[in-house]
């Protein structure tokens, strides 16, 4: 199936100079963009300012404690950009600022040339999705219901829920692959379903930009799969997504950019192997690090070690 | 810049699901499951039906012996009806005085002050128990009851001719007051967030009730003393065409204002920040809403007393029926519970008549067993 035989010596762990070197020669060359910008301050210049996402200087604390600190982010229009980062790092703020619900301090958040943060509440609901973590409710409300919440921006706030509408919660449903919940209690869902059916939430608002709180957590390794599958085709259709994950691994498999946050900072962005490389995982999660390619697609596969073991290089 | 897929796992996964979310045909959805177009209209004149049949009902059933045909000459006789049936050969004569006065001046007032008061608060309960996302929730949460409550006491015991006059004035100034310390108070905790309101209402009511407590054991005596408890349980029992003005007008207005937030209410159904994404600004929908429910509680209470659990528990029961969708739900807690307080209220007239009840032990007596019983039918959800 694959030519190409696994790398014995970079599980073995060998000398870390030579694994580094093997790992870039082995990286198909890609001559045009440019390496992975590494320190905070330069947004990832391989994104074309007018389509898709980008976030400057965006800045937001609480009680005096400052938790996205000046964060500079770019999130091509027809891509999955993955935002990385461990327990805290401030990707879910983050997120939040970006939609609008907590505006950043300071900062500016353009979308397709817009400036999202001075775009009327409705009409940024029009234009962007937020899937959040743990979202719920105690109401008896069924998921079709619940579902075509997402055409509340698109309508007078007088009307009812028209048939377009309805055919919108059903596309959505579909997309999400959650068509067979569709008249099943919310509150009787499992907590995968539950997830599907809050991306159809967020689908039926048709927004230009999607962005996800961990939209993975909770499901096992086949919804989670499906999942980055629907953002893939998403970003096939020119929507921008932005998805927080947990799971550095999916991220790479999936993700054609990340953006990798630490301390409200970050870290490094760029096409997906240039920032997922040891250098850059160790020292921003505090573990070990071995990147091999898959035997098949020849993405990375991230391997952890606890960080006591590793030599000091 | 696209990753290829391959024929991975994750394709395989992609292409299966694929199949599966647009090669089928779902099944119709069962009517009132969800779309259901004729379902909400057929309700709403159902329960409109109801209401119109039971405020017939309670203006014909009493002690004193009236005949429908003596209701339907009185309320022909006000209603000018006689102008449409004298041409058509059929001649209305007014009853004597105080048979008409009977129909006119206690039973139409207090049945249609009931249907006001009810609707208004089901609706402000509806309102409550979305915005706090509490099921606990009614409208007198923000301690307006209890500050209604104070108001009216103290105007009790002060006596004399102005009191009554002036009672609704200071039940409805004390409902106010009580609002404004409570929203204050949330205020002053930092943003208003629900379990911040509910802290913030729960410490002004518990302070407001200690100090009616302490106004009746000290100092109110005998007919105060049932006024004050005919008050405090809540009543229809003295409503005229003054209260039947003030509630009517209040629940046509303020009720009607928060019936059309049936879309904002929805957008809240996964809380805040999913409302903020659909659009809403959150702080100014809530203030909005309060102050309305505040409002409208307050002109009720100034008429009826606190009358409890029409505001906790008609809404639970609605959305038994028929879901949480706030356009719906928002209008038919509205009928019910016009029709739910106009029954409870003919009930606290006749059942111990001559002695009445206040309206209040009815709707508690009838409202604890339904509570209990929904809490008993959700228990698998809970």
């Amino acid at each position: 199936m694959t030519d190409r035989s696994p790398s014995s010596p970079s599980i073995a762990r060998g000398p870390r100079p030579t694994d580094r070197a093997r790992s870039d020669a082995r990286r198909p060359s890609r001559g045009t963009e440019p390496g992975p910008s590494s320190s905070s301050g330069e947004p990832d210049p391989s994104v074309r300012r007018d389509a898709g996402l980008a976030a400057e200087r965006v800045s937001w604390g609480i009680d005096g404690r400052l938790i996205l600190d000046g964060v500079e982010l770019a999130a091509p229009a027809g891509a999955v950009t993955g935002l990385l980062g461990p327990n805290g790092s401030g990707k879910s703020t983050l997120l939040r600022a970006i939609a609008g619900i907590r505006p950043p301090d300071d900062g500016v958040v353009v979308f397709d040339g817009d400036d999202l943060l001075r775009t009327g509440r409705r009409a940024r609901a029009r234009t962007l999705a937020l899937v959040e973590q743990d979202a719920s409710t105690d109401l008896p409300i069924t998921v079709h219901d619940a579902v075509l919440l997402g055409r509340i921006p698109h309508r007078a706030l007088l009307a009812g829920n028209s048939d377009a509408d309805r055919e919108t919660a059903d596309r959505a449903l579909a997309r999400a692959g959650a068509a067979d919940l569709a008249d099943r209690q919310i509150a009787t869902l499992s907590g995968g379903e539950r997830q599907r059916v809050h991306l159809a939430r967020a689908l039926a608002q048709t927004p230009r930009l999607l962005l996800l709180d961990e939209p993975t957590n909770h499901l096992d390794i086949a919804a989670q799969l499906h999942t980055m599958e629907v953002l893939r085709t998403l970003a096939a259709d020119g929507v921008t997504v932005l998805a927080a994950l947990h799971d550095l691994n999916l991220a790479a498999a999936t993700c054609d950019h990340v953006v990798l946050i630490a301390e409200g900072r970050v870290v490094a962005a760029g096409p997906t192997e240039q920032v997922l490389v040891p250098e850059i995982i160790e020292p921003a999660y505090g573990v070990g690090c071995d990147v091999l390619p898959h035997p098949r697609t020849g993405r990375p596969v991230l391997t952890f070690s606890p960080a006591a073991t590793i030599p000091v290089a | 810049m696209t990753p290829s897929t391959g024929t991975t796992a994750e394709g395989r996964a992609a292409a299966e699901s694929r199949t599966t979310a647009d090669g089928r045909d779902r099944p119709p959805r069962p009517a009132g499951a969800s779309a259901g177009r004729g379902g909400p209209a057929v309700a709403g004149l159902a329960l409109g039906g109801v209401l119109v049949a039971s405020l017939l009902a309670a203006v014909l059933i009493g002690p004193a012996d009236l005949s429908a045909a003596e209701v339907g000459r009185s309320l022909a006789t006000h209603l000018r009806l006689d102008l449409v049936l004298e041409p058509l050969g059929l001649p209305v004569e007014p009853l004597s005085p105080i048979r008409d006065g009977m129909v006119w001046q206690l039973r139409a007032p207090r049945a249609l002050t009931a249907a006001a008061v009810g609707a208004g608060l089901a609706v402000c309960g509806v309102v409550m128990q979305s915005l706090t996302r509490n099921p606990l929730a009614d409208p007198y949460l923000l301690g307006l009851s209890s500050g209604a409550s104070l108001g009216a006491v103290l105007v009790l015991v002060a006596g004399g001719g102005a009191a009554l006059a002036l009672l609704p004035v200071a039940a409805f100034g004390g409902a106010v007051l009580a609002l404004a310390a409570a929203l204050g108070l949330a205020g002053a905790l930092g943003q208003v967030t629900p379990t911040r309101t509910v802290l913030a209402g729960l410490a002004i009511s518990q302070m407001c009730a200690a100090a009616v407590s302490f106004v009746i054991f000290w100092s109110v005596k005998g007919d105060a003393f049932r006024e004050v408890m005919s008050w405090l349980m809540g009543s229809v029992g003295s409503a005229t065409w003054v209260s039947v003005a003030v509630t009517g007008a209040a629940t046509l207005l303020l009720g009607t204002g928060l019936m059309l937030s049936g879309s904002v209410l929805d957008a809240f159904t996964f809380g805040e920040s999913a409302a903020a994404t659909l659009g809403m600004d959150v702080q100014r929908v809530r203030w909005t809403l309060l102050i309305a429910v505040a409002l409208l509680t307050g002109a009720l209470v100034s008429q009826s007393g606190s009358i409890g659990f029409v505001g906790l528990i008609l809404p639970h029961a609605v959305r038994l029926v028929v879901g949480a969708r706030h356009r719906l739900l928002l209008p038919l807690s509205a009928l019910a519970g016009a029709s739910f307080l106009v029954w409870a209220d003919t009930l606290a007239r006749t059942v111990f008549a001559p002695r009445e009840l206040p309206v209040g032990i009815v709707t508690a007596a009838v409202g604890a067993p339904v509570f209990a019983f929904l809490l008993w039918k959700g228990r698998a959800r809970a």
